[in-house]
């Protein structure tokens, strides 16, 4: 199985505060999702390794969208995926920027 | 003119009796009263069946006759062959083997679950013959016009030398094939899994019944509307809620039914919680057509549910079931009574609501579970998923539904059962729910079918639920409306992809499509801490220790 390296930025968000946080587990069908702070200019950068190869496309659609969402600068995302789909990428996605500013609600 | 009286009238009689007395001949002294051993049965059914024959062979969503379909391989196909077979479900290898063997060559059913893939290599191969794909009503109801079975093998629990039979909870199927086979001169055969002095209650009348064989092994039942709690996911959480609040609560959904798997359980396991907690109880869900979900019975022991009816009934639920007779219909002798033709008709013209997953809907909302490899027949959702025409008394949910539908089409006031798709955008292995064109269209040309086989018409279809919200189909204008509010709620698919952004925004606007936000539901809510059992022992705890999970469930 050979693994699927995307990378995404987006310019001119709103920096946020926080701290690195991880939510997800890597199982089959799920992601894990790590937000770390970043010194970006404001852009937030995600970097997605994928075992589902050639879906390049609908991951632009949802990094996209989840960015409209928040807004959210200087940080980086990594994304490590066993075959989710995009309503549990977006879910954790949401989950994991909320969690990184530490109001994530329990 | 004739003389009327030199015309025959009983010709089938004729032919049952001439089959009694070669049954007779073969079994000689192993016949005791109606009660024939295990290892005659091959010369039973060589005896009783003709070449050509239609055999209903009872195989169920639950109950299979199986050794009388292991016995039927086992017969002289220079005695036994053309049959024509006539089966709800086609569930065991053997039901296949028989047009293999060149015992039988046609076919009519309504289910092949677990035959699927090997039923479409035979079709390929022009090994079996299909004269349609039914649904259950559809088919029972033709045993009694032109399908009438010739000789019915079914199955029960026990049954007394006069051949009384008893079904237990899983009657099932039984009566209907019975009724049509035995009032028309067919022969009924059923095997037992123990014959007793005096059955528990009678299901069927022994004289309906011309044989009892006590099988060697019990029947085989399959525990197939079980869904573990645990593997319900967050999404299938958030969806359950979106039914909840945006649908039953909308609607005062009280009468429905549910299609089986994770979506509808996770709505089940969220009525004492996300539901009570909105103040439904008493308000939605208290009466059903609907299989003993093990996943309902959270909801049975808050008060939610005041009646369930069942189709069949599920392994583990028996003692459950016998000790909540206010809900489940039972029997003098303490267990239920299931049967799958009444409630088929319950859930046709007495449900407000039917709500069910399905693989492939296309941009005017018709659906199906086909694929081309696959022929799965439809089993009894398109009877749920359909709005009965038939139907004439009012309540609140049908007639809101029907007053939403003449927002867009006036016409005289009627009502309108609601029937929801819930389905993910993306099934495993990123397979889109929403295609261009359904692969119904190529099973059909595939396998020679004069008609898609389409599982619940679009014009049936009411909401359509995804991750991504609802879409009211009631309140669409026109076709072009409607393709912009399924494609609206159709998520990251080339369909959802593919909608017109200003068209969706404004269908938004006007409630046609409903967005989780919109419902006042936050998605951050959507956790498994919300499912009233996250496990298959939580709900044996609800149970008070009476549901008895197969041991595949047990994982401690």
């Amino acid at each position: 199985m050979t693994i699927e390296n995307l990378k995404y930025r987006f310019d001119n968000g709103t920096p946020i505060q926080g701290a690195t946080a991880i939510v997800g587990v890597l199982g089959s069908g799920n992601l894990e999702v790590m937000v770390e702070p970043a010194a970006l200019g404001g852009a937030c950068e995600i970097e997605v390794s994928t075992a589902a190869r050639g879906f390049g496309t609908i991951w632009q659609a949802v990094m996209k969208d989840f960015f409209t969402r928040h807004r959210a600068g200087d940080i980086r995302i990594s994304v490590n995926d066993a075959g989710a789909t995009p309503a549990i990428v977006s879910l954790r996605l949401d989950q994991a920027i909320e969690t990184f500013k530490g109001q994530r609600k329990t | 003119m004739p003389n009327p009286t030199e015309k025959i009238w009983d010709h089938e009689r004729q032919r049952r009796n001439r089959k009694l007395s070669r049954a007779a001949a073969a079994l000689g002294a192993s016949l005791r009263d109606k009660v024939v051993p295990a290892d005659m049965a091959v010369p039973l059914l060589e005896s009783v069946i003709e070449p050509g024959d239609r055999v209903c062979l009872e195989g169920n969503n639950q109950k299979q006759a199986d050794f009388l379909a292991q016995a039927l391989t086992r017969v002289d196909p220079a005695r036994v062959n053309k049959l024509h077979m006539l089966q709800s479900v086609l569930a065991l290898p053997e039901h296949l083997d028989l047009y293999e063997l060149g015992i039988a060559e046609q076919v009519d059913f309504s289910f092949s679950g677990p035959q699927a893939a090997r039923l479409a290599r035979m079709v390929g191969k022009n090994q079996i013959r299909i004269g349609a794909i039914h649904t259950y009503l559809e088919l029972f109801s033709r045993y009694f016009v032109d399908l009438t079975p010739h000789v019915a093998l079914v199955a029960a629990q026990s049954a007394d030398a006069q051949g009384n039979l008893y079904t237990g909870p899983n009657t099932e199927d039984t009566p209907a094939i019975v009724e049509a086979t035995a009032f028309k001169n067919g022969i009924v055969i059923a095997q037992v899994n123990e014959l007793v002095d005096k059955v528990p209650r009678v299901d069927i009348p022994g004289d309906w019944v011309d044989f009892v064989i006590p099988s060697p092994q019990p029947h085989y039942i399959e525990p197939l509307f079980t869904r573990d709690p645990a593997q319900i996911s967050e999404i299938q959480v958030l969806m359950a809620m979106m039914a909840i609040k945006g649908i039953y609560a909308e609607y005062g959904v009280q009468r429905l039914n549910h299609g089986i798997g994770f979506d509808t359980a996770a709505i089940e396991l969220l009525l004492p919680t996300y539901a009570a907690s909105l103040g439904l109880k008493g308000r939605i869900c208290s009466h059903w057509a609907l299989n003993p979900h093990p996943t309902m019975i959270p909801a049975i022991e808050a008060g939610f549910v005041k009646s369930i009816h069942s189709f069949g009934s599920e392994l583990g639920m028996e003692n459950y079931i016998a000790a909540r007779p206010d809900v489940f219909f039972t029997g003098p002798d303490g267990t239920m009574r299931s049967n799958r033709a009444f409630s088929q008709a319950a859930g046709h013209y007495a449900c407000d609501l039917f709500i069910g997953s399905t693989l492939q809907i296309d941009l005017a909302g018709n659906s199906s579970t086909a694929t081309l490899d696959r022929i799965s027949g439809f089993g009894g959702a398109p009877n749920m998923g359909a709005d009965a025409a038939g139907r004439r008394h009012a309540s609140p949910a049908w007639l809101r539904a029907g007053e939403q539908r003449r927002t867009q089409q006036p016409g005289i006031p009627r009502g309108r059962k609601l029937v929801v798709q819930m389905v993910e955008t993306f099934r495993e292995h990123m397979q889109p729910a929403f295609v261009a064109e359904l692969d119904a269209w190529k099973l059909a040309e595939f396998a020679n079918m004069p008609i898609p086989p389409v599982m619940i018409y679009g014009d049936d279809v009411t909401h359509i639920l995804t991750e991504e919200g609802i879409a009211n189909l009631l309140l669409c204008a026109n076709a072009e409306e409607r393709e912009q509010a399924i494609r609206g709620v159709a998520g990251y698919t080339e369909m959802g992809l593919g909608r017109d952004l200003r068209m969706v925004e404004n269908l938004r606007d006007r409630g046609v499509i409903r967005r989780a936000e919109d419902l006042g539901i936050d998605k951050r809510d959507a956790t498994r801490d919300l499912l009233a059992a996250r496990s298959i022992k939580d709900l044996v705890r609800a149970s008070g220790g009476l549901y008895q999970p197969p041991v595949r469930f047990r994982n401690w």
